[in-house]
């Protein structure tokens, strides 16, 4: 009856069970149903208008986006920083969850890790085509000297952003593959196709899931995990600095850094519900995603929401506060001016709807907790939208003001990485165990022996001496 | 007799028993441990707790790979900042210090985490021998179970302490299912 009580694993399952649920999903055409090819179909769709879309932006350039003097920043940077804060869901999980023992993740981090890497391809793609020329993109990397006879200006922002984001890009991805490496050998030795068991038998690179090997993988995976953790909070507060260390109203405050990490986790679990509601209906994974995990992934999501909620006060608050007429006025603004609709949705987005999810009746309704989750992404573009176009449009002088509206390359463009992003996803379904198939073992291993409800550490004495010293 | 047999055939690169639960392993292999034999490992396809210290293997030089990595990391990043701010390519911005370290922690930071996260990873993968083509491991019959619902538990041949029926039987006794010679 109560939450709590509920097992972390449905139905009555074994280690062959557990195996064959997951890597048939994989192994067999027959196991992807019909929704499968038109999701794919359609976000293949979508995908195409993202490579028109940057073909043309290649042939003519930046002028085909709605940026223009004063709002250099528009769309490109509003889901730049929306799909990177997407990604950190996924380390979220990933990471801090195993540092802090919730071995609820299990069933989840490799469907969030993957997510991370997919958010982190379609953020990483709006930076390089704002600089206008990307075949020259490689000028932000210090290798100046031999090309330019010059160095990145390591005081700005921008260059730490491309230290934060390529960083976090390999990081991230390091962390997936490491933990694939065993799931690649259960797939190469259940694999019955001989392309299949050729190519998963070069990603596993020969694992035999020795005991040695275990103690040593489980040792980088905690010290990746350690890694991870820290990094993914550096990043998006990197990405803050883009503006907080700027003097524009609006974007010169110190609360920036916590509060944009807190609505990336908030967005990004919003997004991890979007998928894995879905994936796991389709693949009928009901046993493995269960309710209790919609459940704590949907109070996750309030609580992150409410502490951008607090951001937000605390914004209004500033600006009262300062005495400063350009940050009052940019309040004021945010509430009345052009973009106030904009304002009022956010708001209703992000301080008003999540506060649903304090209902549990909501939390166990499906097609609600969807519902949500679809609105909180919405909210948290819409704070990306305020805080840029909507700052910089009327910043000091009047005389420079004006107006951004974004033009159909933009919304093409945007589009286009969400097909990107959902095509990306659902081939991973397809050619990748979605599930972590050794740690679902580990965590049934554990059920049994009745440890899981107590938590005990989830690794082996050496690798919990070198969690202690990092 | 035995010796010349297998001597004669293909060489023995160990006996490995199969066994169809935890508790049965981990207690195999403390007795494998406690008849003193020394080149033992088990193959499992998940960690399984206590079999680390059942076998005696210890291990944390993936922590110092790591650690020394991070640390390379940290001073290329340091260095590579100050080196160009001040030294190759010194430019005045607003009067800053040349070397304004504050300026320079989300860097340095950043170069530390990817180089901690390659060594951890590569340290893993070498220390474990990884890639590796080949292993007479993979001989073993039924060993695609080892990462599916089996688990193993091998003695080399070039154990000091190995003989070939005693050691058959000897895994037997202590609860695998399934015990054979795999070849090298």
């Amino acid at each position: 009856m109560l939450l709590g009580q509920e097992k972390l694993i449905g139905g009555r399952q074994t280690y062959q069970s557990l195996t064959t649920k997951i890597s048939d999903i994989v192994l067999f055409n027959s196991k992807h149903p019909l929704s499968w090819y038109i999701t794919v179909g359609a976000a293949f769709m979508l995908l195409q208008g993202l490579m028109l879309t940057v073909t043309y932006l290649l042939y003519l350039g930046v002028g085909i986006w709605g940026i223009n003097q004063p709002v250099g920043w528009g769309f490109d940077i509003i889901n730049f920083v929306w799909w990177i804060g997407i990604g950190h869901a996924g380390t979220l999980i990933s990471a801090i969850l195993l540092l802090m023992r919730q071995q609820w993740r299990t069933s989840i981090n490799r469907f969030a890790e993957a997510m991370t890497l997919f958010a982190v391809a379609c953020a990483g793609m709006y930076p390089l085509l704002h600089t206008g020329r990307p075949w020259v993109a490689y000028w932000l990397m210090p290798i100046g000297p031999n090309v330019l006879g010059m160095w990145p200006q390591f005081r700005s922002p921008l260059v730490w952003d491309v230290f934060a984001v390529s960083t976090y890009a390999t990081v991230s991805a390091i962390f997936w593959f490491t933990g694939l490496i065993p799931d690649l050998a259960t797939m190469r030795d259940r694999a019955s196709n001989r392309a299949a068991k050729y190519v998963f038998g070069m990603l596993a690179m020969g694992w035999r899931g020795s005991a040695t090997h275990w103690l040593r993988y489980e040792t980088a995976y905690l010290i990746l995990a350690s890694l991870s953790a820290p990094l993914v909070l550096s990043v998006h507060t990197i990405v803050s600095f883009d503006f907080a260390v700027s003097l524009i109203p609006g974007w010169h405050t110190t609360i920036f850094p916590p509060y944009f990490v807190a609505g990336a986790v908030y967005a990004g679990f919003a997004m991890v519900l979007l998928l894995a509601i879905p994936v796991r209906a389709m693949y009928g994974l009901k046993d493995l995603i269960t309710m209790r995990h919609i459940d704590w992934m949907c109070k996750v999501t309030m609580a992150t929401g409410l502490i951008v909620f607090y951001g937000y006060m605390c914004e209004v608050f500033y600006g009262w506060y300062s005495g400063d007429q350009y940050e009052w006025f940019m309040i004021l603004n945010r509430m009345r001016g052009p973009y106030a609709p904009f304002y009022w949705s956010l708001i209703l987005c992000n301080g008003v709807v999540p506060n649903f999810f304090w209902s549990k009746r909501v939390r166990q309704n499906i097609p609600a907790v969807y519902i949500i989750s679809i609105l909180v992404s919405i909210g948290m573009w819409l704070e990306r939208f305020i805080i840029i176009p909507a700052s910089i449009h009327r910043d000091f002088l009047p005389s420079s003001w004006g107006i951004y509206t974004p033009s159909m390359w933009d919304w093409s463009m945007f589009l286009g990485t969400m097909g990107l992003f959902v095509f990306l996803m659902f081939l991973f379904v397809r050619f990748v165990p979605m599930i972590a198939i050794a740690e679902m073992k580990d965590l049934l291993h554990r059920a049994e022996e009745g440890h899981v409800d107590h938590m005990p550490p989830p690794i082996h004495t050496t690798a919990d001496a070198a969690a202690v010293v990092d | 007799m035995a010796e010349q047999k297998s001597a004669m055939a293909k060489p023995i690169y160990a006996i490995v028993g199969e066994f169809d639960d935890t508790e049965t392993l981990v207690e195999a292999a403390r007795r494998v441990r406690s008849e003193g034999y020394r080149k033992v490992e088990a193959y499992t396809p998940f960690p399984v707790h206590g079999l680390t210290d059942a076998l005696d293997v210890t291990d944390s030089k993936v922590f110092y790979i790591t650690f020394i990595a991070g640390l390379i990391g940290f001073a290329s990043g340091c260095f590579l900042e100050a080196w160009t701010s001040s030294i190759d390519y010194p430019m005045n911005v607003g009067g800053r210090p040349y070397i304004s370290w504050p300026s320079f922690v989300p860097v340095a930071y950043e170069s530390t985490i990817l180089a901690a996260a390659f060594g951890a990873l590569l340290g893993m993968l070498g220390l474990n021998g990884l890639p590796r083509p080949y292993h007479s491991i993979f001989n073993t019959p039924n060993f695609d179970r080892a990462s599916q619902d089996r688990f193993f538990l091998a003695i080399e041949t070039a154990d000091r302490r190995y003989d070939p029926d005693r050691t058959v039987d000897f895994l037997k006794s202590v609860g695998a299912t399934a015990v054979s010679e795999v070849e090298a």
